[in-house]
Order: structure tokens, then C-alpha cells, then sequence
């Protein structure tokens, strides 16, 4: 019981770490960014390369792999959004070009790693198991959730007490008042998608390390899952996005525990169908649109 | 009686957006609705045309309910209505507008047109004459191609109502129908809105221009912070000191 | 010979994406994004060769109708709740019922779970496809221009206005939900006909992110123009592999990347898509 539930806010901390990225984004924009999932992967394989060619130490190649994210945020904005903002339809449009840079993405990873599975070098982290009451955790675990947990908490202290988070946050409510007051609206935006991409790139890496393997198409599942993450937490809720990861990790832990495995991808469709037929505001999410 | 609001309101959150409208709209005529900002007159509108519910009252056409039903029933029932904020089908030509507002009129099924019957396409060509006619109603027929969102800002509204009147309508609702027209062109809008209601249709105009509002309107009811403050004729209107403050007090 | 089955293949992928990229197309007209139609045809390519397994005598026709009646069965009481979402809601929650169908068979041990039915007879010959293809052509063809075709439209270009004019808005969207659903059975079945296996991980999200890019690339604004889109997007990869291998390209990441850098441009660029080249060459 303890142990599965260790387990969840493990598989958890990840999904949060991964949907707070794709939420941000779409709290601000109103678009779905489907290349967060191709950051994610290439996140993961560039730590790969850090750590297995270039041999640089984990705790040096993680920030490096984080950065390298970020700005494939930015260069995402750049190229898939920017030329697309003021279209009438551009929530769809974005959803579609993200998606093209997401393949573009995900070829050139497979093009340089091929398909299969690549994995870190042995001893790329001590394996210790620690006992914590009943349960027992190996230490990167804990390490992942720990990280996992501070890089929300400063996301949400960026938020709530910096100037660019101050700003992040009108530019979200109404980008048109935001530039009237004097927010370069496009360098908020730029700097949303920066953050946005290191979250999603630095659970890449987590995830990665977690389950010591890495392919180009590691990415869309999880996609699948930071899906329902945000509609459980509402759309564009960091707050929702944190505890519907958690959530979700618990409720898959004790699925796949009750149910056997073969069920733990349903269980992630059948809370976003639910929730999106129930409550499609999620748990935390704003009003609906007015209509006329 | 055609159309009955009975103590109709609306609140959305903690904003009483409309309270305890009652009045009526008759065949036949011009029955202005007007109010300062924000008074409550384009959610009135939302409400008839089925866009938002009622949190309390009926409305009823010809009296049946009809505050329960889509939007698109009641359009079948006869109410058709135009846009504050224009909203037309920026895609398509202003014939092509006016087409899909004859789309309770057309009674065709597909699969006439799926064995290319000829029956099909004499539909199709009578179709486009009646948008051809409406568009000349509102002067606009050699603008029938232009696509609608290459129209001024006067011709799209323009387009709007010919739009809603394709459906020949039994209540026409026209919210601030000549907002950014010029004078020449609004007078064309209010000549037409007396022919309309001659016609045999209720129409319910809201309108900011107090002389065109005077001019056209048989009754007018006067809301103000969703409240009806003043009801009659546009001389008893004009007059009442309730109304008159309202007006004042906006423009203080 | 070795040349002319190439092409053979070739030529029916371009039909059976052809079907594909307007199944989509079917919802994309009226504005929905729906993403469900890789689970629509992986449910059409079950049945149909369950079918023509278990039922020999089955003619073609038949599993082909089965094949398209079941997906738009199911349609029905998915997209009446769905269908109320949306712009990125609805794309959302059809991304999740297509994930629901692929794990469905992934767990359904009758059909050897992710290993899928193999040896399904060979009954898809190219005029099936290009008659099936012609008919949803000409079914989507003349839709436009009747009163339906009217309210898809405004339908598309503004939801709210198009219920005040009196557009049962529901009816409509479900109708192009089951046309789509339909189409994209008959265009699984026929596959799985054509190439003797069905098998789950064929209808991942991949499957159906294929069918939009082609019919995006294509261009919605013609009912032909995701067919261009899929016949563009099948071909070019074969037509360009050569110079890909020569700049060290392997196939597979090559098709992926052209697909993605066709589509980015296509969508910065001509949001028409390709069908608006026509188009500015015949007004010019
Ligand atoms: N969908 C909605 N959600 C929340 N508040 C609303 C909504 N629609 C209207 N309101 C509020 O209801 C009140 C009445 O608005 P309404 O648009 O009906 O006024 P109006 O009389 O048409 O004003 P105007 O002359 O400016 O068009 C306003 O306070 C408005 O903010
Ligand atoms: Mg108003």
C-alpha cells in the first residue's frame, strides 16, 4: 500500500513536471503545443549524449540538457506560432503546425538514433535502495520526485512574485490590455515558451534516467498522458496541472495494482473522457467564453 | 400578441444582467428597446433568440414557450435576429449569407441533388433569386459575389439584416442596426424597418439614435441596469423624468 | 514486373490515404477538429476481416458495408457528448477514444492482441479503391452548394450565428461525425485486404496525425484537396527516397520529415493549401 503509493507520486511527479510545461503554454496562448512531447524526447537524448559521449557528470548535463530545451522552446515559438498569431483559427492552426515541428522533431531524433532504445551508461547513477517505513525507494527515485517537486515549486514563485511572471500572467488573462500596458507581449510569450520547454525537457530527462531508456517516440505517451493531466487540472491551471499529475500517477499505480497492466493506459483516457464529458473545465480551470 | 417576455431575468455570476422584464412585441410593429451601456439590451436579445436561458420568467411566442428550446428551434418558430458585433459568415459571399438564411425556407433533402435530378437544380437557381432579391431589398445586389468579409462596415450590416429577413421571419430582432452607417444609409435602414413591420412582422430595434428611435417606434420600453424604467409612446417617453435621469446620469 | 508491383502498391496507398484524409476532411469542413478516425478505421479493418475469416462466403461488397455501417454506429453515441466540445477539446477527446480503441485490441486476446489477424485473404484489388475513393468524392462533391452544404458552411465560419438562422448545428456535425466514421471504415477494411494483417500499433496517434497532415497539406477549402494532399504526400517520399538515401537519409525518418516540413510550410504559407495554387493559377 505505502509502496504503491510511492510509486505513484513518482510516476506523478513526472507527469506533473511534464503537463505544468504544456499548460503554461496553453494558459497563455490558447494553443496546444504538440511538439512539447518531441522536446521532451530530445531533452532526454541530448543528456544522453552529454553524459555517454561528451562524459560529462549527471549533474552537469542535466541543467545543459535543461537549457538545450528551453531553447528549443524558443525556436519553436519562432518558427511554428509567432507567424501564426493574429490568424482567425489560430488555436487549430497552432495545435497543427506544432504538431509539423513535433515530426520534424522527431525524424532528425531518429534519423541520428535510429529506433530502437538507447540507454544511459552503467553507474550513470549509484542504485541504492532506501526504506522509508514500509516502503522502499532507490535514491534516483527519490531524487526525481525532490526535483520534480522544486522546479514546480520556483515556477510557481517566478509566477506569483517576479515581474515576468506578473506579466506572464496578463498576457494570459488578455494580451491586447497587456500590451497596453506597456508588456512586450512578444518577449513574454518567447520567455513562456523557454520556460515552458525546460519543465517539459528537464522531465524528459527525469524520465529518462527513471526508466533508463530513451527512444524517439518515448514522448508520445507521455503526451497521452499530460493530455489528461491537463484537462483533469483545467486547461491552462499550473495549480490543476501539479495536483491532476499527481492524481493521475496514484490512480494508474493502484489501477494497474487492482486491475492488472494492461489497463494502466485506459485508466488516463477514461479520467480525460470523463472529466471532459463531466466537467470540462477540469478541476481548477477558468469560466467558459462568453458566447454572443 | 406575438411575442411576451413575462418577468424575464438574467444574471450572469453576481451581475443582474436583466430583472423582471415583462412586455410584449405585436405584429405589425416597431417596438424600440433602448438604454444606456451595458443596460441589458443585447442579452434581452440573447435571451429571445435562445443564445442564453432565463434564470426566471417565460418568454413565449404566439403564446407558446419558447425560453426552453435551442436557438435553432426557435428560429424555426420565426424569430430571426442581427448582431451587434456583425457576425457573418466571413467566408462566404453576401448572396451566400443571405442562401444560408433561407435555410429554413428550403425544404430540400439530398438526394435529389446525389442523382442530379433536375428538380435539384431548380431549387438551387431559385435559391440564389430570392438572396438576389433580398440583397437588392437592402440596395445591395451588385455586391451579391463580394465576399463578406471584403464589405464596409455599413454594407455588412446591411447584409445582416437581409440575411435575417430571408427566413421572412414573424419577429425580427435588429440590434443597433445602423451603428457606423452614415446618415444616407441609415435613413435607407429605418425606411426599411417600417416596411418590414407593414409587412405583418414584430420587430424589436435597438437603437442608440434617439431620433430614429422616435421616429420609427410605436412603443418603446426603457431598461436601465437590466430594470425596465419606462414604457410607451416615444412622446410619454421622452417625457418621463425616470428616463431622463437615467440619460443624465450616463452622461455625467 | 518487380517495377509495376511497386507502383501497384503505390497507387493503392494513394486511394486508401485518399479515403483517409477526407474522412477527416468530413468534420474538418464543418470546423471539428476530430482525431478519432485512425480508432473508426481500425475498428472498419476488424470487422471487415473478422469477417471475411470466420464468413467465407461473404462477398466483398458486404464486408466493405459492415465495414463502414459498425465505425458509424459507434459514431453516433460517441459524438453526440463529443461533439459539444470545442476547437482543442474535441481534438482532445478523439485523440482519447482513438487511444481507447487501439488499446481495446491490444487486450482483446480473439484478435491475438497486439499481434493482430495475419493472412487475411487478398480481396482489395486497385478498382475497389478508386470506386470506393470516387464515391466518397462524389458524395462530399455534392454536398456543397445544397442547402446542407450551406450550413456546414456557416456552420465552420461562425457556430453561434449559424444556430440563430436556424441550422440544427448537432445534426450536422453528427451527420459529417458518421460520414467520416464510415469512410474511414471502408478505407481499413480495404488496407486489410490489401495487405493481409491488421494489427493495433497500425492505428496509433501516428495513423490519424497522417490522415490531417494530408488533408491540411491538401487544403479544406476544396472538397478534392485532401485527395491532392494524400496523393502529394504518399508519393513524393518514393519519388524523392533515392536522393534521400544519396544524403544519408534512412526512409522512414525521411518520409516523417517530409511530411513535418510540408506541413509547417503549407501552413505558414498557404493555409489553403495546396489546392489554392490551383486556384491563383486559374484566376491569374
Ligand atoms: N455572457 C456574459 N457573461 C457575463 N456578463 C455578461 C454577459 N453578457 C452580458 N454581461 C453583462 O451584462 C450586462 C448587460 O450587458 P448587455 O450587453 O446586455 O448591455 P447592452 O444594453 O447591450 O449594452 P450596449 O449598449 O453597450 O450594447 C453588462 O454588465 C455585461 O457586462
Ligand atoms: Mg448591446
Amino acid at each position: 500500500m505505502g509502496q504503491q503509493a510511492l510509486n505513484g507520486v513518482f510516476v506523478g511527479s513526472i507527469y506533473a513536471l511534464f503537463a505544468v510545461g504544456y499548460t503554461l503554454v496553453f494558459g497563455v496562448l490558447d494553443i496546444l503545443n504538440l511538439a512539447h512531447q518531441a522536446v521532451f524526447m530530445l531533452a532526454a537524448f541530448a543528456a544522453l549524449l552529454l553524459v555517454a559521449d561528451a562524459h560529462l557528470p549527471l549533474w552537469a548535463a542535466m541543467p545543459l540538457a535543461v537549457l538545450f530545451a528551453g531553447l528549443l522552446g524558443i525556436l519553436l515559438e519562432r518558427l511554428a506560432f509567432r507567424p501564426l498569431r493574429g490568424r482567425a483559427d489560430s488555436n487549430i492552426s497552432g495545435l497543427i503546425s506544432s504538431l509539423a515541428m513535433g515530426t520534424v522533431f522527431e525524424a532528425i531524433a531518429l534519423q541520428i538514433f535510429g529506433p530502437d532504445t538507447s540507454r544511459f551508461p552503467h553507474g550513470t547513477f549509484p542504485d541504492r535502495l532506501i526504506r522509508i517505513g514500509g516502503a522502499s525507494a532507490s535514491l534516483l527515485q527519490l531524487c526525481i520526485i525532490a526535483i520534480s517537486v522544486v522546479l514546480m515549486a520556483l515556477l510557481t514563485l517566478l509566477l506569483a512574485r517576479t515581474r515576468l511572471g506578473r506579466q506572464i500572467r496578463a498576457v494570459a488573462e488578455s494580451p491586447r490590455a497587456a500590451r497596453i500596458l506597456g508588456v512586450n507581449v512578444d518577449r513574454v510569450i518567447a520567455a513562456a515558451f523557454f520556460i515552458s520547454s525546460s519543465l517539459g525537457g528537464a522531465a524528459g530527462v527525469l524520465f529518462a534516467l527513471a526508466f533508463n531508456s530513451i527512444s524517439p517516440d518515448v514522448g508520445r505517451s507521455v503526451e497521452l498522458k499530460g493530455l489528461a493531466v491537463i484537462i483533469l487540472g483545467g486547461m491552462g491551471s499550473i495549480p490543476g496541472a501539479v495536483i491532476a499529475g499527481f492524481a493521475l500517477g496514484l490512480i494508474e499505480v493502484f489501477t494497474v495494482a487492482g486491475f492488472g497492466s494492461s489497463y494502466r493506459d485506459a485508466v488516463s483516457f477514461a479520467v480525460l473522457f470523463v472529466v471532459l464529458l463531466a466537467r470540462p473545465r477540469g478541476l481548477l480551470g477558468q469560466a467558459a467564453a462568453r458566447e454572443a | 400578441m406575438t411575442l411576451a417576455l413575462q418577468s424575464v431575468s438574467r444574471s450572469f455570476g453576481g451581475v443582474r444582467a436583466v430583472e423582471d422584464a415583462t412586455f410584449t412585441v405585436e405584429k405589425g410593429e416597431v417596438h424600440g428597446l433602448i438604454g444606456p451601456n451595458g443596460a441589458g439590451k443585447t442579452t434581452l436579445v440573447n435571451l429571445i433568440s435562445g443564445l442564453l436561458q432565463p434564470t426566471q420568467g417565460e418568454i413565449a411566442l404566439e403564446g407558446q414557450r419558447i425560453d426552453r428550446l435551442p436557438a435553432h428551434r426557435i428560429a424555426a418558430r420565426g424569430v430571426a435576429r442581427t448582431y451587434q458585433n456583425i457576425r457573418l459568415f466571413a467566408g462566404l459571399s453576401a448572396a451566400g449569407n443571405v442562401v444560408v438564411g433561407e435555410h429554413l425556407r428550403r425544404r430540400a433533402p439530398l438526394w435529389p441533388r446525389l442523382l442530379l435530378l433536375p428538380s435539384a437544380r431548380r431549387e438551387e437557381r431559385a435559391a440564389a433569386q430570392t438572396a438576389l432579391e433580398a440583397l437588392a431589398r437592402v440596395g445591395l445586389r451588385e455586391r451579391a459575389g463580394t465576399a463578406a468579409a471584403n464589405l464596409s462596415y455599413g454594407e455588412q450590416r446591411r447584409v445582416e439584416i437581409a440575411r435575417a429577413l430571408a427566413s421572412q421571419p414573424r419577429v425580427l430582432l435588429l440590434d443597433e442596426p445602423t451603428a457606423g452607417m452614415n446618415p444616407n444609409e441609415a435613413r435607407n435602414v429605418a425606411r426599411l424597418v417600417r416596411e418590414v413591420a407593414r409587412e405583418g412582422r414584430a420587430v424589436l430595434l435597438i437603437e442608440h439614435n434617439v431620433r430614429l428611435v422616435m421616429e420609427l417606434c410605436d412603443r418603446i420600453t426603457v431598461l436601465n441596469f437590466g430594470r425596465v424604467i419606462a414604457r410607451g409612446g416615444p412622446a410619454e417617453v421622452t417625457k418621463d423624468p425616470a428616463v431622463i435621469t437615467a440619460y443624465l446620469g450616463e452622461a455625467e | 514486373m518487380d517495377l509495376f508491383l511497386a507502383y501497384q502498391s503505390l497507387i493503392a496507398f494513394v486511394g486508401i490515404n485518399g479515403l483517409l484524409a477526407l474522412s477527416v476532411y468530413a468534420t474538418l469542413c464543418c470546423g471539428q477538429l476530430s482525431l478519432a478516425n485512425a480508432g473508426f478505421m481500425a475498428i472498419g479493418a476488424y470487422t471487415g476481416a473478422l469477417i471475411t475469416q470466420h464468413a467465407r462466403g461473404v462477398p466483398f461488397v458486404a464486408v466493405l458495408a459492415a465495414s463502414a455501417l459498425l465505425p458509424a454506429i459507434i459514431a453516433v453515441p460517441l459524438g453526440l457528448p463529443v461533439l459539444r466540445l470545442r476547437g482543442v477539446f474535441l481534438a482532445i477527446a478523439t485523440i482519447g477514444f482513438g487511444e481507447m480503441v487501439r488499446l481495446f485490441f491490444v487486450n482483446w486476446d480473439y484478435t491475438n492482441g497486439a499481434l493482430g489477424l495475419v493472412a487475411i485473404p487478398q480481396r482489395t484489388h486497385l478498382w475497389t479503391i478508386f470506386l470506393a475513393l470516387a464515391g466518397a468524392l462524389y458524395l462530399l462533391g455534392r454536398l456543397r452548394g445544397s442547402r446542407a452544404g450551406y450550413a456546414l458552411e456557416a456552420i465552420r465560419e461562425d457556430e453561434t450565428a449559424a444556430r440563430t438562422m436556424g441550422i440544427d448545428t448537432t445534426a450536422h456535425k453528427l451527420a459529417m461525425f458518421v460520414l467520416g466514421a464510415a469512410i474511414a471504415g471502408v478505407a481499413g477494411a480495404l488496407e486489410a485486404h490489401l495487405t493481409f494483417m491488421v494489427a493495433p500499433s497500425g492505428y496509433g496517434f501516428g495513423r490519424v496525425v497522417d490522415m490531417l497532415v494530408q488533408a491540411v497539406v491538401g487544403g479544406t477549402a476544396a472538397f478534392f484537396g485532401p485527395v491532392i494532399g494524400a496523393a502529394f504526400l504518399t508519393v513524393l517520399p518514393e519519388v524523392l527516397r533515392e536522393a534521400g538515401a544519396r544524403l544519408g537519409f534512412a526512409p522512414g525518418p525521411f518520409r516523417l520529415f517530409l511530411n513535418g516540413a510540408i506541413l509547417l510550410v503549407v501552413i505558414l504559407f498557404l493555409p489553403n493549401g495546396l489546392v489554392s495554387l490551383l486556384r491563383r493559377r486559374r484566376a491569374a
